[in-house]
């Protein structure tokens, strides 16, 4: 059992410094050279093929968002000041965490699938006989790609589940849209916004950096890849809620009211 | 040239090899032989530094490869080419862009200029035409001859086989083995090749060595394996199981 245990804890930490060393090499390479791969692929994959269920996943989170909220604050009558909630929510916690989930099930899995293949079928060795580093030529664009994709995904998501939680404040729930949307800019600053975006990037780094990780060192076989595969999603998933909490913390500090 | 010395590899707690001694000079055709799981497929990545040693020294020109990094194999790796044993085409990519790749990372030639080179290594190994099929397309001697296209289109000084005529049938092994040949002859490369295909071993290595429980047990000229008289050599050139020796227990 303490044998278990102890194996355990060592693995993880073997495991957390393999990928700091990851994490390093792939920061050297994005500094020292210009990405090698395809970047534009990259980001079409990424960005252009994660809208709709980053869109679909903004509009419901605001629409439900925006239902709820009023019927807790109809109970004291500040329905008014639904969407102002929906506002502060979505641009500095839900828009980038539930993008950032949705992109870590999506591409992170996606990712950890092709390297974890790619190795497994010897391609990686073979790139790397061709005298090409694999984390130039296939992590840097993919982990460049999600850095990019991840604002941009996360801003739709927040238009959208503003825009969202607006109609259904109006036309489902009868709120008089002008003190609705008065209400909404006077407590929604650009702060919001800004910490939402720089959170979406980090969360960016995070998804690309785990699921190259984990797709670059499965283990044989189909099972292996799968395995991957999965944890990709898992430590990728968890990874960006505990960091929020940290992130909200932090840029709620060094971001001030604008 | 390319020179081991005392190299160790294991994995976990099984040895693999247990002190290779083996020196290749430039221009040799060079088959190693030597049962399943031998350490003939971990040995040639070893030469080309795709696996680390546990202990000992690879040496190609004079240049240590063992302690570089990944950046400074990346220099000494351009002069190598190899085949693996699934071809490992990049299934991504088509035939053209699995050929073309190194040309295109180097980014020192024009589009034009690749796709003639692409053109010329296709018609060497007698496929040409089939720049836009995909690997998923090709059939696994076609893949091979892919994989080899690959490997030369870049003039290599050395080339490595990982088992060339693995799940073939014996036509498309002939047919492979005599582009290796002509590949080494035409380009006066180093050939290194893997395998336990006996006739393969014969039409390729103008050297064979035998590797056996870690360790180079024999080498000689293709007549000189042939025609060996000890046991070891003997039984495995001429495909005896060691069951035959052993009385079956009822």
């Amino acid at each position: 059992m303490w044998k278990a245990a102890s194996n355990w804890v060592l693995d993880w930490i073997a495991g957390l410094g393999g990928f700091a060393l990851f994490a390093r090499d792939v920061l050297a390479s994005m500094l020292a050279r210009r990405p090698r791969g395809p970047l534009l692929v990259q980001v079409h994959l990424i960005g252009v093929k994660s809208q709709a269920v980053v869109l679909i996943t903004g509009a419901f989170t605001g629409m439900v968002l925006a239902a709820q909220t009023y019927f807790q604050f109809h109970k004291v009558h500040m329905d008014t000041a639904t969407l102002a909630v929906v506002g502060v929510s979505m641009c500095s916690e839900l828009g980038p965490v539930l993008t950032g989930l949705m992109v870590a099930g999506r591409v992170g899995a996606s990712l950890a699938a092709e390297l974890g293949t790619m190795r497994v079928t010897e391609q990686i060795d073979a790139l790397r006989t061709l005298a090409t580093h694999p984390i130039d030529f296939l992590i840097v664009p993919r982990t460049l790609a999600t850095i990019i994709a991840m604002p941009l995904l996360t801003a739709q998501a927040i238009a959208v589940g503003i825009g969202a939680g607006y109609v259904v404040s109006v036309y489902f729930l009868g709120i008089e849209p002008a003190y609705l949307w008065a209400n909404t800019v006077t407590f929604t600053n650009l702060q919001h916004p800004v910490m939402g975006l720089i959170k979406s990037v980090i969360y960016g780094a995070i998804i690309g950096l785990v699921a190259c990780y984990k797709g670059m060192n499965c283990g044989e076989g189909a099972e292996g890849v799968g395995r991957a595969t999965t944890e990709a999603v898992v430590y990728a998933s968890i990874t960006i809620l505990i960091s929020n909490f940290f992130l909200t913390l932090i840029l709620n500090r060094i971001i001030p009211a604008l | 040239m390319i020179e081991t010395r005392e190299l160790r590899k294991g994995f976990g707690p099984q040895p693999v090899l247990r002190g290779v001694n083996l020196r290749i000079e430039s221009g040799e055709a060079v088959v190693i032989i030597g049962r399943s799981g031998s350490g003939k497929s971990v040995l040639l990545k070893l030469l080309i530094g795709l696996n680390r040693p546990d202990s000992g020294d690879v040496r190609v020109d004079d240049e240590s490869i063992v302690a570089m990094n990944e950046r400074e194999l990346l220099r000494v790796r351009s002069r190598f080419g190899m085949l693996f044993q699934s071809a490992a085409l990049f299934d991504s990519m088509n035939v053209a862009e699995n050929i073309g790749f190194v040309l295109q990372q180097s980014r020192r030639y024009t589009e034009r200029e690749i796709s003639v080179k692409v053109s010329e290594a296709l018609e060497m190994v007698e496929l040409p035409g089939i720049e836009q099929k995909k690997p998923s397309e090709l059939s696994g001697g076609m893949r091979k001859r892919v994989g080899l296209a690959r490997a030369i289109v870049y003039r290599p000084k050395i080339v490595l086989y990982d088992e060339p005529t693995t799940g073939l049938d014996p036509v498309v092994s002939d047919s492979i083995d005599q582009l290796i040949v002509r590949v080494c002859d035409r380009l006066n490369v180093t050939s290194i090749a893997v395998t336990h295909d006996m006739r393969s071993a014969r039409r390729i290595g103008k050297r064979i060595v035998m590797l056996h429980e870690g360790r180079i047990h024999a080498s000689g000229t293709p007549d000189e394996i042939f025609s060996s008289v000890d046991p070891v050599v003997s039984r495995f050139v001429k495909g005896i199981s060691d069951l035959r020796d052993t009385p079956i227990q009822p």
